[in-house]
């Protein structure tokens, strides 16, 4: 059964369709790349996916259940996390306490234990701190803690946005244009990074990406949008042939 | 210029070094509560300054809890006035007409209580519009509600419409205002610092961001403007028994405003703030009245002057490591230390 499975996703802005009929089955473990011109409405799908809007019609499933008219949080509880296209961490809390937000969804305390700091709630922040300090130090990012988040790096933040949305410990992690802003060599660093959190979080990973080095690299299966129609689907090198895509993708440079 | 701030880092360091003292904070609770138990006993201090002293925790429990919307949360509201009213009329309506005047003293707190609970109330039915709003936009349905709740109370007989309610024996002692502000102070900073707290932090950091990453900011929202309220109608209980004598007209925007200034006087996002700001706001007016109406320039032209060359106020998003969770600040040692340590390997 595939994790998570698409059909029929459209989605208008007024009169504006943004996406239309987009169909997608994602199996465990994979790793989906979705391309397409700007504006062709990827990051649309990752919104409608993640519940930032509802879907004008048809169902998003994952592990069979309906998703559409959940609230974004309810998304994330249920085992999908995100990244940002353009960086949106919390810049003015430590990159502890990034992470440690992240654990929301799975707290086993009571507001009013947290009042009063009683009951279950001195262990669970023993275990939520222990957590995170853990994912941190994976990301080797432990040594930054007690940093403020807009203290780092970009290529640091970049990586943190992944860890605290590892930390919701998701089942299919969405990443948005994880390389914009890198350089020929930090993207092949990227591709390692990319595939080494697949094999260490046992993670499906969809990732939108401009950078074509990347997801010919890396990607197994290729979905190409353009003006929210989906106009081809496949491996990486029957996409890289594909007359359709090169029209719309790399259509200026035939020209040229 | 140097010398000055070395003096001032010494300072701090001696500060921090008395509270890292593992029994700071019970021997500062033991000698608070008998040294407001002595004074209101003995009265070495006489009245007015107990009054003062009254009005002081008073207004930290208030500031205290409005920064947790308007600084950890990032939101604006000018309601707490409104909060405030409904605690001192349901407080006031308990020991004037409910309570027998024999147990007053004893049956006190309970009004307090209710008062902040109806507060609280109040707050979570406040709460349910305030989803749908952000910024701007709740800070006018906050003034709504403050205006709502004034004209509420100028139109009902039983409280003494425009006229005001009096008739409170004067119950609000000093043991009694460290106590509830004791209380506020360690209640808010335990939940700031839990993950509700972070929660709430983190719409004011990026709301949307926050709701990704399994953040439920409805509930997050309501938890914050219940607690918010719930102090703030404390606030208002405590209010009404020192002064003995409520109107609506105490409570308006003015009101409201008075409470902001401490907030962002203080500094947003921070309890050490809020309490210097409230500390620091409470005796200046008082110190300033020989100034008669002149007093109503100097502060504002004094906030003006804070606004341009202190935008965050005193101690803006930072705390004070007392108030810091015992982990949290070794965590940040820790940190600090390894961040040295890599220093001097890459010098």
């Amino acid at each position: 059964m595939p994790l998570l499975k698409i059909e029929k996703l459209t989605h208008r802005f007024a009169g504006l369709c943004a996406v239309s009929d987009f169909n997608l089955a994602v199996e465990p473990h994979e790793l989906i790349g979705i391309i397409g011109p700007n504006g062709a409405g990827k990051t649309t799908v990752f919104n409608l996916i993640t519940g930032v809007y509802r879907a004008s019609e048809g169902g998003i499933r994952l592990d069979g259940q309906e998703l559409v008219g959940l609230t974004p949080h309810q998304i994330t509880t249920r085992g999908i996390a995100r990244t940002f296209q353009n960086i949106r961490l919390f810049r003015e809390l430590s990159v502890l306490d990034n992470v440690r937000t992240a654990h929301y969804g799975r707290i086993n305390y009571s507001p009013v234990e947290a009042l009063l700091h009683i009951g279950r709630f001195c262990a669970e922040e023993r275990r939520i701190t222990n957590q995170a300090l853990d994912l941190l130090a994976v990301f080797k990012l432990d040594n930054l803690a007690g940093e403020k988040a807009k203290n780092l790096p970009y290529g640091l933040q970049r990586r943190l946005e992944i860890a605290r949305a590892l930390a919701t410990e998701p089942k299919l992690l969405l990443l948005d244009e994880p390389a914009a802003g890198m350089n020929p060599n930090e993207i092949i660093q990227l591709m390692e990074f990319i595939s080494w959190i697949r094999k260490t979080f046992s993670v499906t990973i969809i990732l939108i990406e401009h950078q074509m080095r990347l997801v010919m690299g890396i990607c197994e299966r290729l979905v190409v949008l353009d003006f929210g129609a989906t106009i081809a689907t496949g491996l990486p090198a029957e996409i890289q042939n594909n007359p359709k895509v090169l029209e719309a993708y790399l259509g200026e440079e035939v020209a040229v | 210029m140097s010398q000055r701030s070395s003096t001032y880092d010494t300072i701090i360091k001696r500060w921090q070094a008395l509270t890292d003292y593992k029994y700071f904070w019970p021997i500062f609770l033991f000698v608070g509560v008998g040294f407001c138990m002595a004074a209101s006993a003995f009265e070495f201090l006489d009245l007015y300054l107990q009054l003062i002293l009254i009005y002081v925790g008073i207004n930290i429990i208030l500031t205290v809890s409005l920064n947790l919307i308007n600084g950890y949360m990032g939101e604006f509201s000018v309601g707490h006035a409104g909060f405030m009213a409904v605690g001192a009329y349901v407080a006031s309506l308990l020991t004037v007409h409910v309570f027998p005047s024999g147990a007053q003293n004893m049956l006190f707190p309970l009004a307090i209580l209710a008062g902040g609970l109806a507060a609280a109330l109040v707050g979570f039915l406040v709460a349910i519009p305030s989803f749908k709003t952000r910024g701007d936009y709740l800070a006018i349905v906050t003034l709504a509600f403050c205006m709502i709740v004034k004209s509420v109370l100028e139109n009902i007989d039983v409280v003494g419409g425009p006229r005001g309610l009096l008739g409170m024996e004067k119950l609000t002692t000093l043991p009694w205002v460290f106590f509830w502000t004791a209380l506020s102070v360690w209640v808010i900073r335990n939940l700031v610092y839990s993950n509700f707290g972070r929660g709430v932090l983190s719409i004011r950091e990026d709301e949307i961001a926050s709701d990704l990453m399994s953040v439920n900011t409805r509930q997050v929202k309501i938890i914050a403007f219940v607690v918010s309220s719930f102090f703030a109608g404390i606030a208002g209980g405590l209010f009404a028994h020192a002064l003995q004598f409520i109107n609506p007209r105490m409570f308006d925007i003015i009101k409201s405003t008075d409470i902001l200034i401490m907030v962002y006087l203080g500094g947003i996002a921070s309890i050490a703030g809020s309490i210097v700001g409230a500390i620091i706001y409470t005796i200046l007016l008082e110190v300033l009245r020989p100034l008669g109406v002149w007093r109503m320039v100097f502060m504002p032209l004094m906030l003006v002057l804070l606004m341009i060359y202190r935008p965050r106020g005193i101690m803006g998003l930072k705390e004070a490591r007392m108030f810091m969770p015992l982990r949290d600040w070794v965590t940040e040692k820790l940190w600090r230390k390894k961040k040295k340590e890599a220093g001097d390997a890459t010098p």
